[in-house]
């Protein structure tokens, strides 16, 4: 494995890269506004074939959204609404069944356009952990149980710090004071530390090449509050000191309201309405939005919270229409027949509903 | 004075682990005591962090996990005596569990409705059919699903929230007195979440189901608990009125573990880079002065 060595500006991005630097901007427009991510009708299918019969499972269905350099986009909804999926197709984490229908991804790295779906395998190697970072889920269980912590980052970033053995080492073990591990824990088999100091392992490993972009799944579930917080400070803290941008997903609205600066609400493969987290929360107009905000119960406050009943949607065969009608006490006429696109209600918050947002408004996005 | 539903008498539980040199004794739970009236059914909610004890109480309780110290009294009778097949079985009759996981505690290569026919049979006293099948809709009915919905399926058809249901209907088929419900609603998303907490009301208000609710969901067991036991490290650190001690904890722990629940109306203040590390040093200076 150290015998392959680092890649010696072999690519022009990974030399652009270094010599650009972090924090300084270069050439390009103001990193405030750069975008780093651009998705355009992102579809993503599980392809399944019973006796000859295809049947496509729809799980990202048509999604739109962008993600600005330094910014941490939320996705939430309900378990099995696509949340996850639409993150593997981002990061092209996709293995048969599921398959990429129709796309147009474009990260921006380095001040250069990269389609991650054309590059060769090489390249992608080359893009991933140094650009592209990813948490997946579940991720106390993602770590190689036979291989020591030192080793399990000698396989991911030695390549691309580039760097000789005794500073890579170095490096690390500063990098892990930002997650407030001590050093000895490179010693130790995954077995060996708690869920809690697992996931800030996982933390360290996705942030040590200071990647443009990270991607985090579900980084924080199964943990207790008081770890959860900690472990949400550091992933927060980590992402401001080296400026990338992330995708945060979880179903737990609470982490978004502190973690994330815009949300998106996915439900059955659609986004339904994204905005910024604040402006969401507090006023949500897609009736999905509106429930899952309501349903929250809060320290202090003893008024009737209800679930929402039914079930959601089998995504091998959608609700014709607005997929949430079955479920929605607004529903319509037209609501059952057509799907509605999302538009804007306000700058930059976007809503997908017929009902509480007629595409009457002059822009319609999609 | 009545006796007690449920009355665990300063009961501990002893791991020793290692090997023969290096050997340590683990206490999980350290002289823990709760009563549960009976007739007077309650939802009494024991809160902690991971490794708190409150799994090992909850097996304790439905005697899977004998203690090494103290006793547990189930309408007077020590569980721990239970010897004969019959007795057990009267004693799963009144006492019944809901695991954390919905899709582990079923297995997947068995129709879901065998659980409930089991159990119809077993604790309903259920002998024909037709009599069973009655039973279990009963059950399903009370959770809000009826047989024609599950019959024939298999778990991987349904959804967490629908066998988390299912698992609930599973319990209330023998018409128990006392349920232990371990993290319910943890592996169930938000917008069901609230629908199975309402369950538990409602089994509360109508059935007189007692509950023993584990959690480490804090606003939960503010909105649905009548009383709050918070345990850290086998011991309990504060007990009392639900809406007392979550609205004005006085214990370090439990201060550390209200403030760092994240809330949904925190959202557009920034989070303080601080915030952290306190909630996590605090909770180290607080393991650090427990230690011996």
């Amino acid at each position: 494995m150290s015998a392959a060595g680092p890649p010696q500006g072999t690519r022009p991005l990974a030399g652009a890269a270094r010599s650009a630097g972090r924090g300084e901007p270069t050439s390009a427009p103001s990193p405030a506004t750069e975008r780093v991510l651009t998705v355009r009708d992102l579809c993503a299918y599980y392809r399944a074939r019973h006796f000859g019969v295809r049947r496509d499972v729809r799980a990202v269905d048509g999604i739109s959204l962008h993600v600005d350099r330094n910014e941490i986009y939320g996705l939430a909804g309900e378990s099995g609404c696509g949340k996850t999926t639409l993150v593997k197709t981002i990061v092209r984490g996709i293995r048969p069944p599921l398959a990429v229908a129709g796309r147009s991804l474009t990260f921006r790295f380095a001040g250069q356009d990269c389609d991650i779906y054309a590059l060769p395998q090489r390249e992608l190697e080359n893009i991933r952990w140094r650009h592209l970072s990813y948490i997946p889920q579940g991720s106390m269980n993602v770590l190689n149980p036979v291989r020591r912590l030192r080793q399990s980052f000698v396989d991911f970033a030695y390549r691309h710090i580039g760097k000789p053995m005794p500073e890579f080492m170095q490096q690390v073990e500063s990098h892990l004071e930002r997650v407030r591990l001590e050093p000895a824990v490179l010693d130790s088999y995954p077995h060996e530390l708690s869920g809690g100091m697992r996931q800030r392992v996982t933390i360290a490993l996705a942030s040590i090449c200071r990647p443009d972009f990270i991607v985090a799944d579900e980084p924080t579930t199964a943990l207790d509050v008081v770890v959860q917080k900690a472990v949400l400070g550091m992933l927060h803290d980590v992402q401001q000191e080296i400026r990338s941008s992330m995708i945060l997903v979880t179903h737990d609205i609470g982490v978004h309201a502190n973690v994330t600066d815009r949300l998106g609400i996915m439900y059955a493969g659609r986004v339904v309405e994204e905005g910024r987290t604040a402006e969401v929360i507090r006023t949500p107009r897609h009736p999905y939005t509106s429930h899952l905000v309501a349903s929250l119960p809060r320290i202090g406050d003893m008024t009737q919270r209800c679930g929402l009943d039914g079930a959601p949607p089998n995504l091998a065969d959608p609700p014709p229409g607005c997929r949430f009608h079955p479920r929605c006490r607004l529903a319509t006429a037209t609501c059952r027949a057509e799907s509605p696109p999302l538009v804007d209600v306000a700058p930059g918050h976007r809503v997908a509903c017929w009902v509480t947002a007629p595409p009457t408004s002059p822009v319609i996005v999609q | 004075m009545t006796t007690a539903l449920l009355d665990v008498d300063r009961v501990g539980m002893t791991y020793s682990v290692g090997g023969f040199l290096n050997r340590r004794a683990i206490r999980a739970v350290d002289g823990v005591s709760l009563r549960l009236e009976s007739g007077k059914p309650e939802i009494l909610a024991v809160i902690g962090e991971s490794g708190s004890g409150k799994t090992t109480l909850a097996r304790m309780i439905l005697n899977l996990t004998k203690p090494t110290a103290g006793a547990i009294r189930f309408l007077g009778s020590d569980v721990t005596r239970i010897r004969a097949n019959c007795e057990r079985m009267a004693f799963m009759r009144r006492v019944q569990p809901i695991f954390q996981n919905p899709f582990e505690a079923f297995n997947p290569l068995k129709r879901i409705d065998r659980y409930l026919f089991l159990s119809a049979r077993r604790f309903a006293g259920a002998r024909d059919p037709v009599d069973i099948e009655a039973e279990a809709d009963k059950a399903l009915r009370q959770v809000g699903l009826s047989l024609a919905e599950v019959k024939g399926r298999y778990p991987h058809e349904l959804s967490g929230g629908q066998l988390q249901r299912i698992a609930i209907a599973r319990a209330l088929v023998s018409s128990p007195s006392l349920i232990v419900a371990d993290e319910p609603v943890s592996m169930v998303d938000a917008s069901l979440r609230m629908s199975i907490v309402n369950l538990f009301k409602a089994l509360r208000n109508e059935l007189e189901v007692s509950i023993v609710y584990i959690t480490h969901d804090l606003a939960t067991a503010y909105y649905i608990s009548d009383r709050v036991v918070i345990m850290q490290r086998g011991k309990v650190v504060e007990s009392g009125n639900a809406r007392a001690v979550l609205d004005n904890p006085q214990h370090p722990y439990s201060i550390v573990l209200k403030n760092a629940v994240l809330s949904p109306d925190d959202a557009g203040k920034p989070m303080s880079p601080a915030g952290a590390t306190t909630a996590l040093s605090a909770n180290a200076a607080l393991n650090a002065e427990r230690k011996p």
